[in-house]
């Protein structure tokens, strides 16, 4: 299982997304790499990852990636993480 | 953790209570405090300004909570935050989390040395008694005390 966590950036956001995925995906037990990254670095080296962690806004610059695309509306949500995270792998 | 919260937020880089009437001045403002407290050069806020205006609200991270960034850049001379909150509440165009209250500038050198403090300011920013604080007062001492 692959995860990568999108920002435009990839030194707020993203960082941020992937701290608090890797806290979730503890919490449900479930093994996953999960790596922070701006758009093109995404673009480059995300074409292998199964869930794509970002927010709404950003949403329409990484469809045409082949993983699934999670926005995460609030970073700092744990729950809202959860709920989506345990949608995507299910 | 708040401590490395604390150190991030160099002398000059605390703004309370601010007037702003759009994004852009919340920018200008944490670009202030960023730049006023050694952490960056005038053209960081610059830079952080074209962000926004390329990738549009997302930097809008929680409801009311804005972090204003560029990329890490020859503009940065040290990874370091700044803070400012707003006397009335200023919409950005984010729409699950305006209007902002709270605008937290950060500079990065690279993508990876500031990883330890943003587990402590994303820490921070879940504790809603601390941020009810942080956007109450005009005491920078008081803000110092939240972050010890």
């Amino acid at each position: 299982m692959k995860i990568i966590a999108v920002c435009g950036m990839g030194i707020g956001t993203s960082v941020l997304l992937k701290m608090n995925a890797e806290k979730v995906l503890e919490a449900l037990g479930v093994t996953a790499e999960v790596q922070a990254a701006d758009i093109s670095k995404a673009k480059r080296e995300g074409h292998d990852a199964d869930i794509i962690l970002t927010t709404p806004e950003l949403v329409y610059q990484l469809e045409d990636m082949p993983g699934k695309i999670v926005p995460i509306d609030h970073v700092f949500d744990l729950i809202e993480i959860r709920q989506k995270l345990s949608a995507a792998l299910s | 953790m708040s401590l490395l919260v604390n150190k991030a937020l160099a002398v000059g880089s605390i703004l309370l209570q601010q007037s702003a009437t759009d994004w852009r001045e919340c920018f200008q403002l944490a670009g202030n405090g960023l730049v006023a407290s050694h952490r960056v050069t005038e053209s960081y806020i610059q830079e952080m300004i074209q962000a926004f205006e390329e990738l549009g609200p997302y930097m809008v991270i929680a409801p009311g909570i804005a972090l204003a960034h560029a990329r890490p850049s020859a503009s940065v001379l040290e990874t370091g935050l700044s803070l400012v909150t707003l006397r009335e509440p200023v919409a950005f165009g984010s729409v699950n989390n305006d209007p902002v209250r709270l605008v937290i500038g950060l500079a990065a050198v690279d993508h990876d040395s500031h990883i330890n403090l943003m587990a402590a300011l994303s820490e921070l920013l879940m504790n809603e008694t601390k941020v009810n604080i942080l956007l109450q007062t005009d005491k920078e001492p008081e803000v110092r005390q939240t972050l010890s």
